[in-house]
């Protein structure tokens, strides 16, 4: 087959995350068949699961923090006794604190560079704050305060994010990594909600998200519902049927907060048809669902149960049917039909081509996959297939701009960096706008180059690629890597201004920077 | 040889006897003065790359030269007017942005090589930078650098202490076997302005919507920062020179410190308005100048056996293009600075600038190749073997012999 260098730069920026550098041949790969190269990672279902040793179950997690908190509320309520009765209100959860500690712009690549060689054993420290005090030169080996260390919760964050990460580098494609990342963005939660929810950002996308990315839309809307990470972001947990036996004992009620997201974020979206009774239908009918607690009385800590002192007793009519079984299934019966509702289709058809494709999709191509997606009854493998078999998601052209999660793994990509410290990638999030897994709402990250190419952002992006280069670009010829990028996709301007870069650092910023690179 | 270069204007006689008279000094430079630490020296050495290729002719103008003010044009320097140029001698003339230079000359501290070059004749900063670095006659994947390797073929005891790279990254130069320490003073280097406006050229002839962006977004960096032609402390640029070489002086000063040291400035590729007396390459030059001073402050009575070296992987066009700059060219100058230079002297076997003289009918012709500068420096100061600098130092090297009598 001829090789097709502008195929190529589509299968491997618009549907993967990038051309890996070194010996990988990504790029000649994709030109010589671009849509089997997109594809074959779809035919190795297994690579969607992400088991990594140390990588815990939702419900260890969840026994974990659950314990945790325990042991630091018993702590504060220690300390406020034997202090002032206000010492101890006011302070916010010192975990959320902490992570945003030291995720400045100042620490982005070095997550990236190279393993120091021995020799330069002291320089990473070093690098860090000697900035503006010459003083500290004369001591170029002084030892640094050891850091505080990483309470369990941080500690799960990096280690979830840490695996992804590195799935992201080395995937062969990255297809499936993008559709792991639309996924999760579509049902999104944040983990800046608290402890639960940064403790469990990583095992609810690799239990509710990952088995389901190439399986049937019904059941990973039911695993995300379901999920004590989803049930806890959205507040189901705490909301009770007013006629359950809780809500009579305890005097509390109803919180719509999931199922109106279920119905405008996760199904039908807004406009699809669903009303104000429809939303607190479905909160009433989702009562119970929640999750046990540390002492476990309802199940094991940190696992998802149906509570059904909780659970709004009755029947009720969501989207004009009747939904009238007693207990969990009643729940998911209603989402069972709103998975294959026309709505749903239209909805997830526009968001999967607008995330893949462009702002504005052409309507044919959303047509034709909320078609299939109807026709499969919601097989996301197929959907997915749909996207990389049509001629359209080929023609468009590459207007899109990475996001910056995008951004960066391709740019660990192509510098053939596996990461082994989450840091630089979680501090470059945050300052581009994207810090992992904790989107600003519940609608998650805006998908459109409006968000990513504003004007402080474009001027982040390139502090922080000249960063990225600072520290990369000496074992690298930007020339090669333009190859490995684009070959003779690469416009003539770009490479000119590559060859044509006063150093290797400025050509790598410069490369990364690219429109080749930068748009997808 | 107080004044080294005159009379070159008329005679290949004089032109050729400006490198031989420098072998009078160094009968006494075979023998290897490192390892007579027991007479007080102490020798320091720094190198310092201007990654860009700086322009030479505009440096260390050949003044006495008839066609360098026609090809040099309006950013040429004159020798009178409100920007003279400093005189180094009845030839040469030296940028007005470099007094200290011009002092440390005056005191016989600084040296000027000109019309140098090393073996590259290509136009690509990167393969310059790799041959300027490695010491390999051509550009290669070749990851160590001749001045690591000098350290390597010192005796084991006399290395004293790592060599000390300065910056985020290891120059290449620098990098090898032998060890090394790192020192970084900046914190986080914004992206070089340089490289923004790059950057906007290529957008705007790419993607209008990321033109429109970043121009917006580098506008309102310069709003929160105020005045933006003010360097930023810690940031890559003429205010960060300065910074980098008190602190690598510093560490270089210390009794156990660093005696060898290599550091890189960023900046010199000036395509587009380069300036004459003032401008752009006045700035940077201002802060080469001011790190040199910053340099023989610093390291205090290890100045005396200090050497500086400064040096660029190529030089530029001998005339300006059409946006008032210069383009990649060929010869260009190094300079020597410290108190173990013999200086006050331009060196220079000056090729004359008529069109027939010119390199390519472009470029100041190579006279002096930059790696016997080089060697002359390393034998000088380290007392390395010529044998050393010719195979490993600078492989394949061996016809190039080391310049004498470059230390006092």
């Amino acid at each position: 087959m001829a090789r097709d260098s502008q195929a190529a730069l589509v299968a491997l920026n618009r549907f993967g995350l990038g051309a890996r550098g070194g010996a990988s041949g990504d790029f000649l790969n994709a030109a010589s068949d671009p849509r089997g190269f997109v594809k074959a990672e779809l035919a190795r279902p297994s690579g969607v699961l992400l088991e990594v040793p140390g990588l815990q179950s939702t419900a260890a997690l969840g026994k974990a923090v659950f314990d945790y908190q325990f042991g630091i509320q018993q702590a504060r309520d220690a300390a406020a006794k034997a202090a002032t009765p206000s010492a101890a209100e006011g302070q916010p959860p010192a975990d959320a604190k902490i992570q945003r500690r030291n995720l400045s712009l100042n620490s982005i690549a070095m997550d990236m560079a190279p393993k120091e060689p021995a020799s330069e054993a002291a320089k990473p420290a070093e690098t860090r704050d000697a900035a503006m005090a010459p003083a500290d030169a004369m001591r170029p080996n002084a030892p640094k305060p050891p850091p505080a260390p990483l309470n369990i919760i941080q500690k799960t964050f990096r280690a979830e994010a840490l695996a992804r990460l590195q799935r992201g580098v080395m995937a062969d494609c990255g297809f499936i990594e993008r559709l792991v990342a639309f996924w999760s963005n579509h049902f999104c939660i944040s983990a800046n909600k608290g402890g639960p929810a940064r403790m469990w950002a990583g095992s609810f996308e690799r239990e509710a998200i990952r088995p389901h990315v190439l399986g049937r839309f019904a059941d990973m809307l039911k695993a995300v519902e379901q999920h004590p990470a989803m049930l806890f972001f959205l507040d189901n947990q705490q909301s009770l049927g007013p006629d359950s036996r809780a809500g009579k004992n305890r005097n509390r009620g109803l919180n719509e907060n999931l199922a109106r997201e279920i119905l405008e974020l996760h199904t039908l979206g807004v406009g699809g048809g669903y009303s104000q009774d429809d939303v607190t239908a479905l909160a009433n009918v989702i009562t119970g669902w929640t999750y046990a607690g540390r002492l476990g009385r309802l199940g094991a800590p940190g696992t998802f149960v149906f509570n059904a002192n909780a659970h709004q007793p009755g029947a009720r009519r969501v989207m004009g049917k009747i939904y009238s079984a007693p207990d969990v299934t009643q729940g998911e019966a209603v989402l069972a039909d709103l998975a294959r509702h026309p709505s749903t289709a239209k909805f997830i058809a526009t968001k999967f081509a607008r995330h893949f494709v462009a702002d504005d999709p052409p309507p044919a191509l959303v047509a034709r996959l909320a078609d299939v997606f109807t026709r499969t009854d919601g097989e996301l493998k197929a959907l997915a297939m749909a996207l990389v078999d049509s001629d359209d998601a080929w023609k468009a052209p590459l207007a899109k701009i990475r996001s910056p999660y995008e951004f960066l793994v391709a740019s660990g990509r192509l510098l053939a960096q596996i990461p082994n410290d989450p840091g630089r990638y979680l501090g470059a999030l945050n300052t581009l706008g994207q810090p992992l897994w904790s989107p600003a709402g519940p609608n998650g990250f805006a998908d459109s180059n409006a968000a990513w190419a504003a004007p402080e952002g474009i001027k982040l992006r390139l502090d922080i690629s000249a960063q990225i280069a600072s520290r990369l670009a000496d074992g690298v010829d930007p020339r090669d890597l333009l190859e490995l990028v684009a070959a003779d996709a690469a416009s003539s301007e770009t490479r000119k201004t590559i060859e044509r870069a006063e150093s290797r650092q400025q050509a790598l910023a410069l490369l990364l920077m690219s429109p080749e690179f930068q748009r997808r | 040889m107080n004044d080294c270069c005159e009379g070159l204007r008329s005679s290949a006689v004089s032109r050729r006897g400006v490198l031989l008279g420098g072998a009078s000094f160094a009968a006494w430079a075979y023998l290897p003065k490192f390892a007579r630490a027991a007479d007080g020296r102490d020798p320091r050495l720094v190198v310092i790359i201007l990654r860009g290729a700086l322009d030479g002719l505009a440096t260390v103008a050949p003044l006495g030269d008839p066609d360098y003010a026609g090809l040099h044009g309006s950013i040429a320097l004159t020798s009178n007017g409100p920007n003279a140029a400093l005189p180094l001698n009845a030839f040469f003339a030296l940028h007005p942005a470099m007094p200290e230079f011009a002092r440390m000359y005056r005191e016989n501290k600084a040296a000027v090589i000109h019309a140098v070059a090393t073996s590259y004749r290509d136009r690509s900063h990167f393969d310059g930078q790799d041959v300027l670095e490695s010491g390999f006659a051509g550009p290669g994947r070749v990851q160590s650098g001749w001045l690591n390797r000098a350290l390597e073929g010192l005796p084991k005891g006399e290395r004293v202490t790592g060599a000390l790279a300065v910056g985020p990254t290891t120059p290449l130069v620098l990098r090898g076997a032998a060890p090394t320490v790192g020192w970084a003073p900046v914190a986080l280097p914004q992206a070089a302005e340089d490289t923004a406006m790059r950057l906007v050229e290529l957008y705007q002839h790419r993607d209008p919507a990321l033109a429109a962006a970043l121009k917006q977004g580098l506008a309102l960096d310069k709003a929160a920062q105020g005045d933006d032609m003010r360097p930023k402390p810690g940031a890559n640029g003429v205010g960060a020179m300065r910074l980098v070489a008190r602190g690598a002086a510093k560490l270089m000063a210390a009794d156990d410190g660093p005696r060898i040291g290599a550091l890189a400035f960023d900046g010199w590729d000036t395509h587009a308005n380069e300036g004459g007396p003032v401008g752009r390459l006045a700035q940077l030059l201002g802060g080469l100048d001011g790190a040199l001073a910053e340099f023989e402050t610093g390291l205090g009575p290890r100045w005396r056996d200090t050497v500086i070296v400064v040096a660029t992987e190529f030089g530029r066009t001998a005339r300006i293009n059409g946006t008032q700059g210069t383009d990649h060219g060929t010869g260009t100058i190094a300079l020597l600075a410290g108190g173990a230079v013999k200086g006050g002297r331009v060196i220079a076997d000056w090729p004359g600038l008529k069109p027939n003289n010119l390199y390519q009918g472009r470029d100041l012709a190579p006279t002096t190749d930059l790696r016997a500068v080089m060697k002359g420096v390393l034998k000088d100061q380290f007392g390395l073997a010529d044998k050393v600098l010719g195979e490993s130092v600078f492989p394949d090297s061996g016809a190039v012999k080391p310049m004498q009598g470059l230390l006092a």
